[in-house]
């Protein structure tokens, strides 16, 4: 498995539950990927962890696997390069090794994309991650007055946890015409007293060594923005949630055949129903697989984790009923209006899947 | 009976009516957009919270079963449920909600009450705080409101007084 976030350990703890021996290679000092670092309650259902915090269902899924013999869980080693006979090298400190599984489960997440304005490069702008690694895993506050640029959930619950922290937060803005994340999500900023700023974006941010104040100006139909718009804010923080692409690095090394999916996020590898990509043996789950929650996520790696532990000749009574669950779970949690993007997504990549031959 | 307060339309049905309130405590979940989401009807023990066909489906809410115990106020990922008693007193009733900031209030402590879009509405007074450990971090904070507020007020500001809105 590379990569142990919520994908990459559900996959561990399928295919270990199948009989597989494992191998779970993370960059970070804790297994849990962004888990560790989402301190608010998840939706989806009782089979995803519904109700509970992000924080602990990294615990809960990491205790599955530690301390368990047929689970290796390499932390603070990087993948490098993925080579042709198969063999993946592992950067751990100032050692390089090499590992050749039988089976490879690629679950490594997504990167976050930027935004070209003037003074993005200023010490005070913020990738959303970054922000939340700063206050919820090191209890650092990033500045004391944040203008949060993106309304999807991450932009949204970034803002709210901000609150949390005691910072304020001036603004939301958001180029769409309305708040892509969910509402709910939305309410619990706006009833604390931040606008939520639809059709607008940042013009620039200001400063000479770090963030002083950034303006912002409404965007008119085809997102060209208006000149006589502009409103400035006094903060020292802008934090950009402007979307996810798929961290899909290794795939491109290992050949795998991708394709452009903006509803997935980006270039996802074409798969089938197991996660199987082009590449015989190499898997995909999660972020990479095209960008969705951490809930999605976790039921992918199940997926994958148990396909190919069973394309191995492992198996377990209820490898079938588990499967089955695991997809419906799954189906339903993309059932909703909000999934309605993912679904476009992922039927244009399972037909171009089928054009050629993945996909059965 | 005195009119409904202008409130969201795509809440009608789903929120109880005055004549319902009026009857004591029930459940006001304000979650309007179809989400993969199903934890509060776990939470109810009286069945009030119907179960979901699809997990995507809005939550129905019973509400002549509904005694408004408030379990599922804490549950509710989107923090979204809040249970409202407008028996409580005369003119006051009571908000419940649930409150993940720090400090929490004590109870008898004054509040400022704020509505959906953050506006302060009235000064309130913290009755009661749950947090145990089934609350996981998410305390309930039982505000008492003027009755004629109780399906405005949805968050509440600690320390400061009304009317003192920070100029940003």
């Amino acid at each position: 498995m590379i990569g142990a976030g919520p994908a990459g350990l559900c996959a561990a703890i399928a295919a270990r539950d199948m009989g597989a021996r494992v191998t779970c290679v993370d960059s970070g000092d804790r297994p849990g990927g962004q888990l560790v670092k989402q301190t608010h309650k998840f939706f989806g259902s009782r089979g995803q962890f519904a109700g509970k915090r992000g924080i602990d269902i990294a615990r809960i899924l990491a205790a599955r696997i530690e301390d368990d013999p047929m689970v290796d869980l390499m932390l603070e080693s990087t993948v490098i390069g993925f080579y042709d006979d198969g063999a993946i090298g592992i950067e751990h400190g100032d050692c390089l090794t090499f590992l050749k599984p039988e089976r490879i489960v690629c679950a490594t997440g997504a990167s976050e994309r930027m935004l070209a304005f003037p003074g993005n490069d200023l010490p005070g702008v913020y990738g959303a991650g970054a922000v939340q690694t700063l206050m919820n895993v090191h209890g650092v506050r990033p500045g004391k007055a944040v203008l949060m640029v993106g309304a999807g959930n991450i932009g949204l619950i970034v803002s709210y946890q901000l609150l949390q922290a005691g910072v304020e937060v001036v603004a939301v803005v958001e180029a769409m015409p309305q708040v892509g994340g969910y509402d709910v999500h939305a309410r619990k900023i706006q009833r604390a007293g931040v606008p939520i700023l639809t059709s607008h974006t940042v013009k620039a941010v200001h400063g000479t060594r770090i963030v002083e104040g950034a303006t912002v100006w409404a965007l008119g139909s085809n997102f060209q923005p208006i000149p006589g718009t502009e409103r400035c804010f006094q903060v020292d923080t802008v934090c950009l949630a402007v979307g996810l692409t798929p961290l899909a690095d290794l795939l491109w090394q290992a050949g795998c055949r991708m394709a452009y999916i903006p509803e997935l996020g980006g270039h996802v590898a074409l798969r089938d129903e197991n996660y199987e990509t082009s590449r015989p043996g190499v898997y995909v789950a999660g972020d990479l697989a095209g960008i969705e929650e951490a809930s999605s996520a976790m039921i992918e790696g199940t997926i994958a984790g148990l396909a190919a532990a069973r394309s191995l000749g492992h198996s377990r009574p209820d490898f079938e009923e588990r499967l089955a669950t695991a997809r419906a779970e799954l189906a339903a949690l993309r059932a909703g209006p909000k999934g309605e993007k993912v679904r476009r997504g992922i039927d244009r990549l399972m037909r171009l899947g089928r054009e050629v031959g993945i996909v059965a | 009976m005195r009119d409904e307060p202008c409130v969201d339309p795509r809440t009608q049905g789903r929120i109880p009516d005055a004549e319902r309130r009026a009857r004591g405590p029930c459940v006001v979940i304000e979650c309007l957009e179809e989400i993969p989401c199903d934890p509060c009807h776990d939470a109810c023990r009286r069945g009030a919270i119907r179960p979901f066909d699809d997990i995507n489906h809005l939550p129905e809410v019973d509400f002549d079963r509904c005694n408004g115990c408030g379990a599922c106020i804490s549950v509710c990922p989107g923090l979204a449920i809040f249970v409202v008693d407008e028996t409580w007193k005369e003119d006051l009733a009571i908000v419940r909600l649930p409150y993940e900031f720090l400090p929490l209030p004590a109870p008898g402590e004054s509040v400022v009450g704020l509505d959906r879009s953050g506006r302060e509405c009235c000064a309130a007074r913290v009755v009661k705080v749950e947090k145990t450990k089934k609350h996981d971090r998410t305390a309930v904070v039982w505000i008492e409101v003027p009755k004629a507020l109780s399906m405005e007020v949805r968050h509440i500001r600690v320390g400061g007084s009304a009317c003192g809105l920070r100029e940003t």
